[in-house]
């Protein structure tokens, strides 16, 4: 039973996605797991990191006493500046973002496709927050990495051939990394990549619904 | 002309009325007009459509004019901290046209520049493309987004002179440029005051040109989520 299995926590997800990050790079991480990453940025890799609401060289929260209310992540979190930190205007932020300057986002997801569609803003009915910068993030960074759990409460896959909720972007996704494992999205399917701890190959292709080649 | 006005009813005063539309500025409940938007709630304006990145919370900032039902319709990326939003979206009570945020960003952008529409990636293949005109372009599909011109820009800035130059301070900046633009008339509400020639023409964010109406503070500036470390982990 897939959900029977754990394979990596939250943490471990964020570390490893943590190893997709290159040396001089400038990189946006989503809310959630995504933010985790930053914890685990490797020694010697150096990355800058964007916050979609006008900022480069996002800094780490602040002591107690410290917040400063002008000063915010794109999840309306206190935060500090560092050395290098430049701020600009919500439009200049996306000028960055749909112009390709931006190597990479780390985002999390509802649902993902073998085609490397992403579903990650809503659920009809239900859930009304909105899409934030995600669709703009998906359609522009040079590459998205998408950190997620492979299946819901309930064991059902979230790796899927089709995306069930509505889109965020269509064929955006590059890989997927989950409790589970890595997984690349490539011509006609998914390409396992990596397996997590005590998960087998048998158990990772039980918990997805997508196609898995090669 | 005198920009300067004793408060935030006088400044709008003059300048509101049923049915119009407002670009706001902000993200979160970072860098928002909290004065200006009292003053509408207080004005009893009605069937707004506010184009804002967010729709404050319950309580605070834009929420404050969900509250008395004085919006319409909202023009935003992300609604999700507000239950009154919610439930007035979810009961069909209020429209809700949600813009991709660099979308909307560069909608009141291209709306205060002159530019009628542009061509972005954002969106194609989702809901948010549906009945919008797609082009190729080297291969690539884009769908036309509309620029934004609004009657009125309400912002927040952190100093202004006498003529209207502005300057943000911080992550507070955010919309607020953008949202003054877009607007036929901008009002700002700042916290400080200079006198001319004390703010460095080298260093300012928005030129006067832009700001016809300016009112000072205090501002409550509440935080939204406050997210400390402990002193030991750094």
């Amino acid at each position: 039973m897939a959900d029977a299995i754990k394979g990596w926590d939250r943490n471990q997800i964020a570390e490893r996605a943590a190893l997709e990050l290159r040396d001089g790079t400038y990189v946006n991480l989503g809310i959630g797991i995504p933010t985790l990453v930053s914890n685990y940025i490797p020694a010697g890799v150096n990355v800058t990191l964007q916050s979609e609401n006008g900022m480069l060289g996002m800094g780490p929260f602040p002591v107690e006493g410290d917040e400063d209310p002008d000063l915010i992540n794109a999840g309306k979190q206190t935060i500090t500046e560092l050395p290098q930190t430049a701020y600009f205007d919500s439009a200049q932020s996306f000028a960055m973002i749909r112009g390709g300057k931006i190597a990479m986002a780390i985002l999390g997801a509802m649902e993902v496709s073998e085609a490397g569609d992403l579903a990650n803003w809503m659920i009809p009915g239900k859930l009304v927050k909105g899409m934030g910068g995600a669709m703009d993030l998906v359609a522009g960074v040079g590459r998205v990495v998408v950190v997620m759990d492979h299946t819901s409460k309930h064991g059902e896959s979230k790796v899927l051939r089709e995306c069930t909720l509505p889109l965020t972007g269509k064929a955006v996704v590059n890989r997927i990394i989950t409790n589970l494992g890595v997984l690349d999205v490539v011509a006609g399917g998914l390409k396992i990549v990596e397996l997590a701890d005590g998960v087998s190959e048998a158990d990772l292709r039980a918990a997805t619904e997508a196609r898995i080649v090669g | 002309m005198k920009k300067e006005f004793a408060s935030a009813s006088a400044a709008l005063e003059g300048l509101l009325f049923d049915g119009m539309t407002i670009a706001s500025g902000g993200f979160g409940l970072c860098g928002i007009p909290e004065l200006l938007i009292e003053a509408i709630k207080n004005a009893g304006t009605k069937n707004l459509t506010i184009a804002s990145n967010n729709a404050g919370v319950d309580g605070f900032g834009l929420g404050v004019l969900l509250a008395t039902r004085q919006v319409k319709k909202m023009i935003s990326s992300y609604v999700g901290e507000n239950a009154e939003f919610m439930r007035q979206y979810l009961s069909g009570e209020l429209e809700l046209e949600f813009t991709p945020q660099g979308t909307l960003a560069e909608r009141l952008r291209a709306g205060g520049a002159g530019i009628p529409g542009f061509y972005t990636k954002t969106g194609v293949g989702t809901v948010i493309a549906e009945g919008k005109e797609h082009k190729d372009f080297n291969g690539q599909t884009y769908i036309l987004e509309r620029g934004i011109v609004a009657d009125l820009s309400i912002v927040k800035a952190w100093k202004a002179d006498p003529s209207g130059n502005l300057v943000f301070r911080k992550t507070a900046r955010n919309f607020n440029p953008p949202a003054a633009t877009s607007g036929k008339i901008c009002v700002a509400e700042v916290e400080e005051i200079v006198p001319l020639g004390s703010l460095d023409p080298d260093m300012i964010h928005l030129p006067g040109i832009y700001v016809h109406r300016l009112i000072k503070g205090p501002h409550e500036k509440r935080i939204e989520n406050r997210t400390t470390r402990k002193k030991e982990t750094v």
